[in-house]
């Protein structure tokens, strides 16, 4: 039983994450506008305005800036947060690596959305999968709940102290961002308790213990830092684990590092990100009502990259396929290789099979992820195979 | 200074010892020092304000030479005496 009880509200995944900001209600926020984060923006500023939180909210001219702020303004000891999408990370690409660098827990909201060009507005994961390598963690949300959960557990993760690393908390533009669902929010006195305040770790405002962050390296503490960064990026596996576990106490919501679908005695598995894995649930329910025993997980912490649980899933499976929305073009998806990484040490390794799909987009409802799912169950797909291509 | 390790390293790149430049001995990297023509010298100080090292050593108002254990032989010295009276020659 949830120990936290509240009444259901109707909102948008950009609206819900604003709310779960200003039940936050952090130091410092900065952010530049981008189709489909705005309202994120919009309303946060507009709980600004009213004096609904003491946030300071800055308003930059570009995403470049926001980040660099965010950097040094969580450095100087200031719980930080800002949102984005698309060209904007991109924008903000150079700061990436220097804020995980310098280990500051910035949070940041990002509304997935295809990378120009062509110039394109609607959904795919072009723009996280472009900040892969950066350093940051990364958790997907699959609906308007866990859009708004995963912006109040994601502080914890990032500011834990075997951890002290930037997030970014992923949701599906337009899919998610812009459509109305019900959702259960959390008591805001719970919504603080449960994220506590923040502690920095030697930052720029203490005083008496003056610091310098943002130093330059030689190669070796180069190659030094950056592998006390692969540590601190692999115990947030752990950390991400406890916070989930006290959240569902909280909430009785759970959440795994690679949330899982009827998986248990299936003999094949997709794996999917974001709002797909709710379109893939109600594939399998289909599947399974006409006798294949079908399941789907998600890796709802994509960075650190879960992969003893996903070799467990995976483990005794016939085949497994790996949808991916989006594209390292002239390879595969960027899921696929990890997936297969993955499975390395099984005894008898699944065939694997990978699946692009949604690019730019483009709409993958239940029949065309049932048409690619029978392709895996007959052995007629390819290797790399794109779905809903219309050409 | 203490050799670091992948135990005791500060998080992110961070100096939380304040003063530690001074440890670092930046003459090290010197390839060329500059000599002091005492005779040309009209102690205008121009070098020890353009100094970005604070390696200019004055005493009374007097230049009296350079510390070399910082001077990194950049040359800023040189070009900024109006009476050519510093040179910079290979170590």
């Amino acid at each position: 039983m949830a120990k936290t009880q509240h009444k259901d509200i109707a909102m948008n995944g950009d609206g819900a994450i604003a709310y779960a900001w200003k039940q936050i209600d952090p130091d410092v926020c900065a952010a530049y506008p981008i189709t489909p984060q705005t309202i994120i923006v919009e309303d946060f500023s507009k709980y600004v305005a009213d004096g609904d939180v003491k946030t300071e909210y800055i308003a930059v001219e570009s995403e470049h800036s926001a980040l660099t702020l965010c950097a040094a303004s969580c450095s100087a000891g200031a719980r930080t947060f800002t949102a984005t999408a698309s060209q904007g990370l991109a924008y903000m690409w150079e700061m990436l690596p220097i804020t995980s660098s310098m280990r500051v827990p910035v949070v940041m909201a990002v509304a997935n959305r295809a990378i120009s060009g062509p110039i394109n507005i609607h959904n795919d994961h072009g723009d996280a999968m472009a900040a892969r390598d950066t350093g940051w963690i990364q958790i997907f949300a699959h609906n308007v709940q866990s859009a708004y959960d995963n912006a109040i557990i994601a502080p914890r993760i990032a500011e834990h102290p075997d951890v002290q690393l930037p997030i970014l908390t992923n949701l599906d533009g337009f899919i998610l961002t812009h459509a109305v669902e019900r959702m259960t929010p959390v008591d805001t006195g719970d919504v603080k308790k449960f994220v506590g305040e923040f502690e920095p770790v030697c930052p720029l405002f203490d005083f008496e213990n003056p610091t310098c962050h943002g130093m330059l390296d030689g190669p070796d503490y180069y190659y030094a830092h950056k592998y006390q960064q692969t540590v601190a990026l692999g115990n947030a596996l752990k950390v991400a684990e406890q916070v989930f576990k006290e959240f569902k106490e909280l909430t009785g919501r759970e959440y795994k590092l690679v949330d899982e679908y009827r998986c248990d005695d299936a003999d094949y598995v997709a794996i999917i990100l974001g709002s797909s894995y709710g379109t893939m649930q109600e594939t399998v329910d289909q599947m399974r009502d006409a006798g294949i025993k079908v399941g789907v997980a998600m890796t709802h912490v994509y960075r650190p990259w879960p992969e003893k649980e996903l070799a467990r899933i995976m483990k005794g499976k016939k085949a497994v396929a790996v949808f991916d929305k989006h594209l390292s073009i002239g390879a595969y998806g960027p899921l696929y290789p990890e997936v297969v990484a993955s499975a390395i040490d099984l005894d008898e390794i699944p065939k694997m099979y990978n699946f692009i799909y949604g690019i730019g987009g483009s709409d993958v409802g239940v029949d065309s992820l049932k048409e690619a799912m029978e392709k895996v169950v007959d052995g007629s797909a390819e290797k790399l195979n794109y779905v809903g291509l219309k050409i | 200074m203490s050799k670091l390790n992948l135990k005791n390293m500060p998080i992110g790149a961070r100096v939380c010892n304040p003063g530690s430049s001074e440890a670092v001995l930046t003459g090290d990297w010197r390839s060329y020092t500059p000599v002091l023509d005492r005779e040309k010298c009209i102690d205008c100080l121009n070098c020890w304000m353009y100094c970005p090292d604070n390696s200019v050593d004055v005493k009374d108002g007097k230049l009296i030479g350079f510390k070399m254990s910082h001077c990194k032989g950049c040359g800023i010295c040189a070009q900024v005496c109006p009476k050519k009276a510093i040179t910079m020659t290979e170590v």
